[in-house]
């Protein structure tokens, strides 16, 4: 299989969708003629035109809104926000409308909008630009939303999302952007709420998402060469839809769980898997469900003090070795 | 009034209806006399559904909120009676009247009202929230200002899939302060989308006069966004079909966005728990209903045109109020929603789960 970038595989997704269904346009801010902010959208303004792929102005309360307008009349708009922490000036659009539109007609209506870009810390780009809404937005029943980890997951999870007739916040990583994986030439779609064991285990369940996937696997490595400790890696890929059965099987097998989250602690994915866990696998644990998230404060711009801030390897295999007891 | 008066055509670069001959616009004088009968008796159903409702909440069998349109009724009959197949509405939460203009069935609007699962939300939206996409009804908006991006969106919709359309955009006077207008307005603008953006100026935010909330005239704030703008009196029923007819126009014809503001008057309070003890004098209310109301006004003009006579005037008054009885009748005798409803209509894989695609779980306890 060729080994391309996350930044190739949502471009892929995005090509090929396009090519699909001529209902699916890409609006966004820089996306068209500047090639996207960070080059997920290059190309696409030459292949498909300005028509398909469109520069919005700064303007993300208009642009979502009038996406999600759109959406309602059959288009099938996937929107760039340049950094989901920009979701903020955009809120009641994409809460309250995007979120509630269905219900409060009683069904009548359907918002088939894509709402993508990245959302991580760790490029020194301090509080305002470094938000991490995964929860936020999963907190609004009648969302979906998509953390991929991988390019492979990014590609087909983008695909699923697209030809979802509910509205998906799907969740990138700039920090991944440029890491390769294998994604194969053949089309292929992963279904939004289906979990991925990244690495099978039997001493240690690490629940994890987004790049933390990628943290969470350094240290497992290590803490199998170095402690004799088996970690399970379970990649929950969707917050919502989640697919917290795969999760409960990987406790049944070892037992002992740690979270790994680049969220803020209080009312974090983290917290809700942790309720989930304790809830429905009381019997397996053996110990309490731990759980590493980025330190509680505003996003630190300081560059090497950001990177502690955030989970790493290194925290993680502390954390782990505390959940072991 | 500490209202503004909407200035005229002679100062500004806004355009006017020619206040001498609205009646004798063209789609006006292409009214038959049944059309006209039809707007008549719309206007006169609307005053009368939300005369009961008000009865209804009073007697608390209505919850939250209940903005009445009373007193506007021309701006959404006279706005609404222009749609063609691909003209598309959206409005705020002083949505009874636009439901009804649009040619909603009251019953089901009565019983969204009561909280009944035969209303036209199932219940689930409330007064604020009427929706019905068959007839390009797209709500009925709770956030003051937010529904306008959306009324962009139906007009990026109509010009991506190539039809010959146009969206209005309802808002009232308090939402040209919100950010979320503007951006809709240079987007619009910016993209030349066929949306015709409706400030219906009742003199109020909630309870803050126009004087008190908005610097300079709202519909000029176009200019701004190099759109074309009109005012028109929001009282008489042909001059708004005069002037929302040129504007629509522009907009399916050139894909020109524009903005009208028409001048029209609220009765009650903002909601009916604003006690309107506070902002406004009786008096000024009872000199708009005396001289300005916009039924009154439709029916004098249509008696002077040999259309009405009082035994149809009253025909179609008792045939309102009973319309009003039967949709309370309904509203009362249907059932609430269950509490298994609570979680349908949330999510589209949800309501279809043989067509599901997604798998884990989609709500929590």
């Amino acid at each position: 299989m060729p080994l391309i970038t996350y930044r190739e595989a949502v471009r892929h997704a995005l090509a090929e969708e396009l090519e699909r269904d001529k209902n699916v346009v890409v609006l966004g801010e820089e996306v068209a003629q500047f090639n996207g902010a960070y080059k997920v959208t290059e190309g696409l303004l030459a292949k498909f035109g300005p028509d398909r792929i469109v520069d919005t102005p700064i303007s993300e309360a208009g642009f979502i809104g009038m996406g999600i307008g759109a959406s309602m009349l059959g288009v099938r708009p996937v929107m760039e926000l340049m950094f989901w922490s920009f979701y903020s000036v955009a809120f009641d659009q994409i809460l309250n409308n995007a979120a509630n539109v269905r219900y409060m007609s009683g069904g009548q209506i359907n918002c088939p909008i894509v709402i993508r870009g990245p959302a991580n810390g760790g490029t020194n780009v301090g509080a305002t630009h470094s938000h991490t809404p995964e929860n936020v937005l999963a907190n609004h029943p009648g969302v979906k939303v998509v953390v991929p980890s991988t390019a492979y997951d990014a590609k087909g999870l983008l695909k699923s999302a697209i030809r979802d007739n509910d509205p998906v916040f799907y969740l990138e990583n700039t920090m991944l952007y440029g890491e390769k994986g294998e994604v194969p030439t053949e089309e292929y779609v992963i279904p939004l709420g289906k979990a991925d064991v990244k690495r099978a285990g039997t001493d240690l369940t690490i629940v994890t998402y987004g790049r933390c996937v990628h943290h969470s696997l350094a240290a497992a490595a290590v803490l199998e060469k170095e402690h004799d400790i088996s970690v399970e890696v379970v990649d929950l890929r969707s917050i919502r839809p989640l697919d917290i059965d795969t999760v409960l099987a990987s406790v049944a097998k070892t037992h002992r769980v740690l979270i790994v989250e680049e969220q803020k602690p209080f009312c974090s994915v983290g917290s809700q898997l942790a309720y989930m866990i304790q809830r429905e696998a009381f019997d397996e644990l053996d110990g309490p469900i731990h759980r590493l998230s980025t330190v509680d404060a505003p996003a630190i711009y300081s560059p090497p003090v950001e990177a502690e801030q955030l989970p790493n390897p290194q925290r993680v295999i502390k954390a782990a070795l505390e959940a072991m007891g | 009034m500490s209202k503004k008066s909407t200035a005229n055509a002679e100062k500004t670069a806004g355009a006017s209806v020619n206040a001498a001959s609205p009646a004798q616009a063209p789609v006006n004088a292409a009214l038959s006399r049944e059309d006209k009968i039809e707007l008549h008796r719309k206007m006169v159903r609307i005053r009368r559904f939300e005369e009961r409702s008000l009865r209804a909440y009073q007697s608390k069998k209505i919850g939250g909120f209940l903005h009445l349109y009373i007193g506007q009724e021309a701006v959404a009959v006279g706005s609404c009676s222009l749609m063609g197949p691909n003209d598309h509405v959206i409005t705020a939460y002083r949505d009874h009247g636009h439901a009804i203009a649009v040619g909603m069935d009251t019953k089901p609007l009565m019983a969204e009202l009561y909280g009944k699962a035969t209303g036209s939300s199932k219940g689930k939206g409330g007064s604020m929230h009427y929706f019905d996409p068959s007839r390009n009804f797209w709500g009925g908006h709770g956030i003051v200002g937010g529904q306008i991006p959306l009324g962009v969106g139906l007009a990026y919709g109509i010009k991506y899939k190539g039809l010959k359309g146009a969206a209005m955009a309802f808002m009232g006077d308090g939402a040209v302060n919100q950010g979320a207008v503007h951006e809709a307005y240079n987007l619009a603008s910016l993209w030349k989308l066929p949306v015709v953006f409706v400030i219906e100026n009742n003199g109020y935010s909630m309870g803050t006069s126009q004087a008190r909330s908005s610097a300079g005239e709202l519909a000029k704030r176009a200019e701004g966004y190099d759109m074309p703008w009109g005012q028109c009196n929001g009282h008489d029923l042909y001059e708004v079909r005069a002037m929302m007819d040129k504007f629509l126009t522009l907009a399916r014809e050139k894909s020109q966005p524009s903005t009208v503001e028409i001048d029209t008057y609220r009765y009650r309070g903002h909601s009916v728990a604003d006690p309107d003890n506070t902002y406004r004098s009786k008096q000024e209310v009872e000199d708009y209903r005396r001289t300005k109301d916009p039924i009154q006004v439709f029916q004098n003009q249509l008696v002077e045109e040999g259309v009405l006579d009082e035994a149809l005037i009253e025909k179609i008054d008792a045939e309102a109020r009973a319309e009003a009885d039967t949709a309370i009748e309904f509203a009362e005798v249907s059932p609430f929603p269950t509490t298994e409803d609570i979680q349908k209509d949330v999510y589209w894989e949800s309501d279809h789960p043989s067509e599901r695609k997604s798998q884990g779980r989609l709500f929590f306890d």
